[in-house]
């Protein structure tokens, strides 16, 4: 989706697309997710992660942390859409305060055996995955970090017997003393 | 037990509902009654402050209400049932949404234990309008209704206004909880609307309004719904600027059709000096309007040489479509009196002399022009007709969607904001009617006039007989064309004339189905008569339904071709094969 829903662009128009990860802060209701997921399908946004989970929970606070792609112009969209949602306390631009630490939890399956289990082992212990499960044919290795190395490691897993992957999509915080 | 039981407080959900009703100022709702609001209608049934209007198919209610609201500037109120009472509501709530429209819908729902197992009438309304409502809420208990119906008017009529639905299961409607009258903190702390303009962006704006060479002010529904204030001020500022003035289709009214800055309606049937001032300016001041499709036409031609500026309550408005150079995120009327003051206080009405006297060669196009015929009545005729004998009077219009919605706005001259009803943003074919029995119920005793289409009258036809009911004497202005004409037009104009089923076959005889519903039926053939037709129209104080036979293929123009700039607009005299060819080559793929 490079434009904005307007009927008379119909030619792309060629922006180039960016990538940004938004935290929003909503009260923690019934329906806030489908509230939220229904904007991005139905303006033909693009969600490429979504996590949420309540983080405050006194205040009935839960964190949504989206990662979607669009020009400048729909990604401003995308945040003040979100913004007049009823529900929705903040939205905050982790991409352009460029003080925000990524991460994301995958869990890996893997089977094989012989040099094939060996070199799974090797590799997850460079890049500081755990093994959590181990049978004589299979792991499941657990690693955490942003989203380029958990897709590194995948991809090297997968001529060594990559079985399946469980991942948990994007969480974002910002850097320093400060709350969002 | 016994100290409850003297509690005022204490009632069921169905009385918490009126009772936050009337709390609210609600002194009419419109509505249809069924299983899952029974307990409701129970409650309506035993009291008198609140009337309730009993529609025909909820669409109408929905309808109603929207032409309630527009007209008095408070929220409509809907009430149905669940299942299909509810589903009925999703194109009024729709048009709402679209058109900023404050409505509070309540809706009956099964009761919570059955919820999920695909009971009898059972929807998920909650589901269903969650796209099509500013906010919703499905209530599941009693004590959380009276906080939940409070803050459901707060959200519906601040801000942005919009439509709201609160969802009651049948259960909730019976249980006894605790009632208490609104208080501030019955809304979302996540919920505040910013109100005042950022004053070193209303400096800016001050500071290129008074440098502009070649003004123009394009103000939209957002005026009128922002308040009597806006509209005062807006009307102000031209005065103080001497700045040119046009106005989207929701917008008519909110500066005086007869006012001497008016340029006419600008966009896709816009005038031909509206639309090129647009395109021209150095300055643009847009109030209150979201640079709709309609009204840009080709973006990337979209006035190319002009600083922009825009003032708008709902931030993703701004740089939506257009990118603009001042946003001033606020309410209207706020802002323009911030504007106000300080342009008084520092600058001095531009010379801009030069500006109108091109403005004057393009009002010398004449871009309404359309040939009077002795022999058929012309829609613009019947139209300017209808405005010359209503002027004056105590009127407000409401329309259908088509050809006959184009020339109302392009013909009828509105002095006043309020006074006109429109499907704007969803284009609902089958607003107008119901809209008009909305507008009636809110002014008894004033002209109640719905320019109609052959076809989309017949979309709510049926409240007619709700009209009669409560003997709301509305006028159904038909243009009937036997033609769904815009339709007709589109396919005249890039489908090589193809009239896919756009013809209006076998037609109700009009003035027999007025006197079936019991109201009244006129017809008029020719020019000569229509005058004395609308004078008995006017004077009759029942409904009438007026079959008004007009040119069957008349074109409604100006027309910008969909997807072309503005200065690439199709005049009626221009209208010749060849360059209609020409100027909508291209564009089929666009709405
Ligand atoms: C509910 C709905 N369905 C379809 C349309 C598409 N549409 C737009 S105008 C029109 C024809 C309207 O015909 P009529 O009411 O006779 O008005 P005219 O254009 O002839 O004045 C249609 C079908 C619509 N706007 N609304
Ligand atoms: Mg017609």
């Amino acid at each position: 989706m490079n434009q904005p829903a307007s009927a008379y662009f119909i030619e792309d128009r060629h922006d180039p697309n960016e990538t940004h990860t938004l935290a929003v802060l909503v009260q923690n209701e019934p329906g806030v997710l489908a509230r939220v997921i229904g904007l991005f399908s139905g303006r033909g946004y693009n969600i490429e992660s979504l996590t949420v989970s309540e983080t405050e929970a006194q205040k009935h606070l839960s964190r949504i942390t989206i990662v979607t792609t669009g020009t400048p112009m729909v990604i401003e969209q995308i945040k003040h859409q979100l913004d007049r949602m009823i529900p929705v306390y903040r939205v905050v631009d982790m991409t352009l305060t460029k003080r925000s630490i990524e991460r994301e939890l995958a869990m890996v399956k893997v089977r094989g055996q012989g040099e094939h289990r060996v070199e799974a082992l090797r590799l997850a212990d460079a890049f500081r995955a755990r093994v959590i499960d181990a049978t004589t044919e299979s792991f499941v290795f657990e690693i955490t970090g942003n989203t380029d190395k958990i897709n590194q490691f995948i991809d090297l897993m997968r001529p060594l017997g990559l079985v399946e992957v469980s991942r948990t999509g994007v969480a974002a915080i910002g850097r320093g003393p400060e709350g969002m | 037990m016994s100290d409850k039981s003297h509690d005022p407080n204490q009632m069921t959900g169905a009385a918490m509902i009126v009772r936050a009703l009337i709390d609210h100022g609600v002194t009419d709702i419109f509505g249809y009654p069924g299983g899952a609001v029974l307990p409701i209608y129970d409650e309506i049934f035993q009291q008198s402050h609140i009337q309730h209007i009993l529609v025909r198919h909820e669409q109408g209610a929905g309808h109603a209400a929207e032409g309630y609201a527009r007209s008095t500037g408070k929220p409509g109120v809907a009430l149905v049932t669940s299942g299909p009472g509810a589903t009925n509501m999703v194109t009024p709530l729709t048009d709402a949404l679209m058109d900023s429209i404050p409505l509070v819908c309540i809706s009956g729902q099964v009761p919570t234990h059955l919820i999920g197992n695909d009971a009898f009438q059972e929807c998920d309304t909650v589901g269903i309008t969650r796209p099509c409502t500013k906010h919703n809420w499905l209530v599941r208990d009693v004590n959380d209704l009276a906080k939940v119906l409070h803050e459901a008017f707060y959200v519906a009529t601040s801000g942005r206004p919009g439509p709201v639905l609160v969802d009651v299961p049948k259960d909730v409607q019976f249980a006894t909880g605790t009632y208490h009258p609104p208080r501030k903190s019955d809304v979302h702390r996540s919920y505040a609307p910013r109100l005042k303009g950022d004053a070193t962006q209303i400096r800016k704006a001050v500071a290129l309004l008074a440098s502009a060479k070649r003004p123009v002010i394009y103000s939209g529904g957002g005026v009128i719904n922002s308040g009597p204030e806006a509209t005062k001020l807006l009307r102000e500022l031209v005065e103080v600027t001497g700045f040119p003035i046009t106005s989207t289709l929701m917008g008519l009214g909110a500066y005086p059709a007869s006012g001497k800055n008016w340029l006419g309606m600008l966009g896709m049937h816009g005038t031909y000096e509206a639309n090129m001032t647009m395109h021209d300016c150095d300055v643009m001041l847009c109030v209150g309007a979201r640079f709709d499709d309609r009204i840009t036409g080709r973006v990337d031609a979209f006035s190319p040489g002009s600083k922009k500026i825009h003032i708008d309550i709902d931030p993703s408005s701004i740089n939506k479509n257009i990118r603009v150079d001042v946003p001033i995120i606020g309410d209207c009327g706020n802002i323009l009196g911030d504007i106000l003051q300080v342009f008084k206080a520092e600058a001095k009405k531009p010379d801009i002399k030069s500006w109108w006297q091109q403005i004057a060669q393009w009002r010398a196009r004449n871009s309404l022009y359309y040939k009077k015929s002795n022999d058929v009545i012309l829609p613009q005729h019947a139209i300017q007709s209808l405005f010359e004998q209503t002027r004056g009077k105590d009127t407000y219009i409401t329309t259908e969607v088509g050809q006959h919605q184009m020339w109302a706005a392009q013909f009828y001259g509105f002095e006043e904001p309020h006074r006109w009803m429109t499907s704007g943003g969803l284009g609902t074919m089958g607003y107008g009617l119901p809209a008009a029995v909305g507008v009636q119920v809110a002014h008894p005793d004033s002209l109640v006039i719905d320019i109609a289409g052959d076809a989309s009258v017949q979309m709510t036809m049926q409240e007619m007989s709700t009209a009669v009911q409560y003997e709301l004497p509305i006028k159904i202005f038909i243009l009937n064309n036997q033609y769904m004409g815009m339709v007709r037009q589109w396919q005249q104009l890039l489908h090589g004339n193809r009239l896919s089923h756009s013809y209006s076959e076998a037609l109700p005889d009009f003035v027999k189905l007025a006197e079936a519903y019991g109201a009244v039926g006129l017809q008029v053939h020719k020019p000569a008569d229509l005058d004395g037709a609308i004078k008995e129209m006017i004077s009759v104080k029942r409904p009438v339904l007026f079959d008004c036979r007009v040119a069957a293929l008349e074109n409604c123009f100006p027309m910008i071709p969909s997807g072309k700039a503005h200065n690439e607009m199709l005049l009626p005299e221009q209208a010749n094969d060849e360059a209609t060819a020409k100027a909508f080559a291209g564009g089929k793929a666009l709405v």
